[in-house]
């Protein structure tokens, strides 16, 4: 394999057995409600709540969120995006040549404001360093960052100034390698692109995989690159994805009970997988025997030194209460079975060479 | 001398103030979606919506005036999902797009409804109205009652074309067919889908216009849409100008056309000039007819659009139309 080991700087001094199946998350979380009504006051004229309030207000539930992870035991863990309203609008807020005309539908009384390229996009100022510098500054474990990626970026938005929508990707590609940069400079070490339009227009594999090249791009080799992509058929976009220049493709499986999972044992998965083990569209907490027969689902797949551990999707649709209690059982389910594989009481579906 | 009518093809983005009053009053989940049956709140919240549009198409210049289709929160899936004989189950993409409806499942006999003509009864300052057509709503829908495809695409023409003939007074019938393009009929399938329009369009006394969009209909099902009984066949030339324009070449059009040439799903606005230079384009490639009405229209359904710029586009749509005919 030609590309670095850059899981294991992310293994716990302490941990407790010699397998170690990387916990994470995908990234978003519920946000408190009280940050909701602190959002509100600042816009309430009446009241004396300004914006120093209401930064003071991100931080505290940044802080509580990356708390609430370390404390389910993720090893490693993200502040659940408490500065983020919206995965496309809060990337666009800070790029030059976007501009907001107001909210569009998604589905019923769902909407967004999506966001219109108006002008040639530009780097203006950072985008996630603060956070990460922020979310690093309260914890000891590994913070992973997570962007949406380019072509996310690029077909979430109307586009008024690019001839096709790849060309607005490549240049959206080049920004996010500029912030990666910043962000490996502050010290970080493990990145997520989040490409969750690749699903509905899988036939634009080959633009993400451009895209990738030049995100990729003169990031040192320790620095582990993630893909996460989700709710599509799979079949249209691997084994191709595999050439992409990424350590890790984590992927939403639960939600279909792995009925998808026969693609990635057709053709040998040479990456590392991070596997998704609970299901964000239920809001009943799965077991840890279940959980674990979840995890066992990923040895088909990769060998366990090569798993990662992780829900399906972002958390952030879910009572915060059960968010929490899927984490926990998730941890708990690694653990366990990370003492199971150190007495070799489990087999391993994985059967490749 | 040719007619160039602006209008559009409806399903008209919400007034912000009414998508956070209606997600206020109505939530924000699929159980919360309309069902046909409103609280006297939310109708009349609706009703003010409505007055909105209205008066932003007169006020635009426009020559065909819809309602809106304000309360068809599942797009064109609407007429089924507020049926009785139908369940609303998980959310589906709406076509290619990052839209999602509720997946209508058709569990009983698709009696007459009389959705759409009440709602339409709400505008008397309408005179255009617009529905599915019969292949694009059989298409969006699963049937769990008729049993085979071309029963299932037979009872829904016959329910639509139910609906379309209870609607009061109109001018003009917009027929939205995206499912022509997006998951075009088969060999055998596509002479039914032109039958199906066929009845609907026979069941209405007004001009009838069947649109389709995101593409060009395949050559095979567009000749037979040429046999349906219709005034004017409706083509996207923001997606894709030179197949559309050689099924006219070498199929032949109705007497009357209706052009999409403002793009409903983005923001740039065209000038009236632009809009212009589309129409008259079409007019050229097509040398050896006049046609009596040319109907300018946006390509898609104008929902997908922030309502500034929706406005932006029906203004600019009035515009170019009175150009034209003063040209």
């Amino acid at each position: 394999m030609s590309y670095a080991d850059t899981r294991e700087q992310f293994r716990p001094e302490d941990h407790p057995t010699d397998h170690f199946l990387l916990t994470t998350v995908v990234g978003s979380y519920p946000k408190p409600k009280w940050l909701n009504r602190a959002k509100e006051l600042v816009d309430d004229e009446d009241r004396d709540f300004d914006e120093a309030h209401l930064e003071e207000a991100l931080d505290d539930a940044s802080r509580l969120i990356t708390d609430e992870h370390v404390r389910s035991g993720l090893d490693v863990v993200v502040d659940g995006e408490m500065r983020r309203n919206e995965m496309v609008e809060y990337f666009a807020h800070r790029i030059d040549g976007y501009e907001f005309n107001g909210p569009v539908k998604v589905w019923g009384h769902n909407y967004f404001d999506k966001p219109s390229v108006a002008d040639e996009v530009a780097y203006d100022e950072p985008w996630l360093v603060d956070e990460f510098e922020f979310t690093t500054g309260v914890t000891n474990r590994p913070v992973k960052v997570p962007i949406t990626g380019p072509y996310t970026l690029a077909s979430w938005s109307f586009n008024e100034r690019y001839d096709t929508e790849a060309e607005l990707a490549y240049d959206l590609a080049d920004l996010v390698n500029e912030e990666i940069e910043q962000l490996v400079e502050a010290g970080c070490r493990y990145i997520q692109i989040d490409e969750p339009a690749l699903a509905t227009t899988p036939d634009d594999h080959a633009i993400v995989g451009d895209c990738l090249e030049q995100i990729a791009d003169g990031v040192p080799e320790d620095v582990r690159l993630g893909l996460h992509v989700c709710y599509g058929d799979y079949s249209r976009i691997y084994p191709e994805i595999l050439e992409y220049p990424v350590h890790e493709y984590d992927l939403e499986l639960a939600n279909g009970d792995y009925e998808q999972l026969d693609v990635f044992t057709e053709t040998e998965f040479t990456k590392d997988l991070a596997l998704g083990v609970v299901d964000v569209h239920t809001a009943e907490i799965e077991s840890v025997k279940r959980i674990k027969r979840n995890i066992r689902k990923g040895f088909e797949v990769v060998p366990p030194e090569r798993l990662t551990v992780s829900p399906d999707c972002g958390l952030k649709l879910l009572p915060r209460e059960i968010a929490y209690g899927k984490m926990e059982n998730m941890v708990q389910a690694a653990r366990e079975l990370e003492a199971e594989l150190d007495a070799s009481e489990v087999d391993v579906g994985y059967a490749s060479e | 001398m040719t007619e160039v009518i602006a209008t559009t093809t409806g399903l008209f983005p919400l007034p912000d103030w009414a998508k956070e009053e209606l997600s206020d009053l109505k939530g924000h989940q699929k159980d919360d979606l309309i069902s046909g049956e409103e609280s006297e709140e939310i109708a009349s919240a609706y009703e003010r919506a409505r007055s909105d549009v209205i008066a932003a198409q007169t006020e635009a210049g426009l020559d065909g005036i819809v309602e809106g289709q304000l309360r068809w929160d599942d797009m064109l899936a609407h007429p089924l999902c507020v049926h009785d004989n139908v369940d609303t189950r998980g959310i589906v993409r709406y076509y290619d797009n990052n839209n999602f409806y509720r997946e209508p499942v058709v569990t009983g006999e698709l009696t007459p409804d009389g959705d759409v003509a009440a709602e339409l009864s709400a505008a008397p300052e309408a005179n255009q109205a617009v529905l599915p057509g019969p292949y694009s709503l059989a298409d969006l829908a699963t049937d769990e009652y008729y049993g085979d495809e071309t029963t299932f695409l037979g009872a829904v023409a016959s329910f639509l074309a139910e609906e379309a003939g209870s609607l009061p007074d109109v001018e003009t019938l917009f027929l939205l067919e995206p499912s022509l393009v997006e998951n075009p009929p088969e060999e055998g399938v596509d002479e039914r889908a032109s039958d199906a329009i066929d009845t609907v369009a026979g069941a209405i006394d007004a001009d009838v216009v069947v649109h389709s969009y995101w593409g060009a209909i395949p050559e095979k099902p567009y000749a037979h849409l040429m046999d349906a009984g219709v005034d004017a066949i409706g083509f996207d030339f923001v997606s894709d100008h030179e197949s559309n324009i050689y099924n006219i070449q070498e199929y032949g059009t109705k007497d009357s056309i209706a052009l999409g040439v403002v793009d409903g799903q983005n923001t740039l606005v065209e000038t009236p000039a632009e809009i212009r230079e589309r129409i008259n384009w079409v007019r050229e490639n097509v040398p050896a007819q006049e046609f009596e009405t040319v109907y300018a229209t946006p390509n898609t359904e104008l929902f997908y659009l922030p309502v500034n710029k929706f406005e932006a586009k029906l203004e600019a749509l009035g515009a170019a139309a009175a150009e034209e005919e003063t040209a």
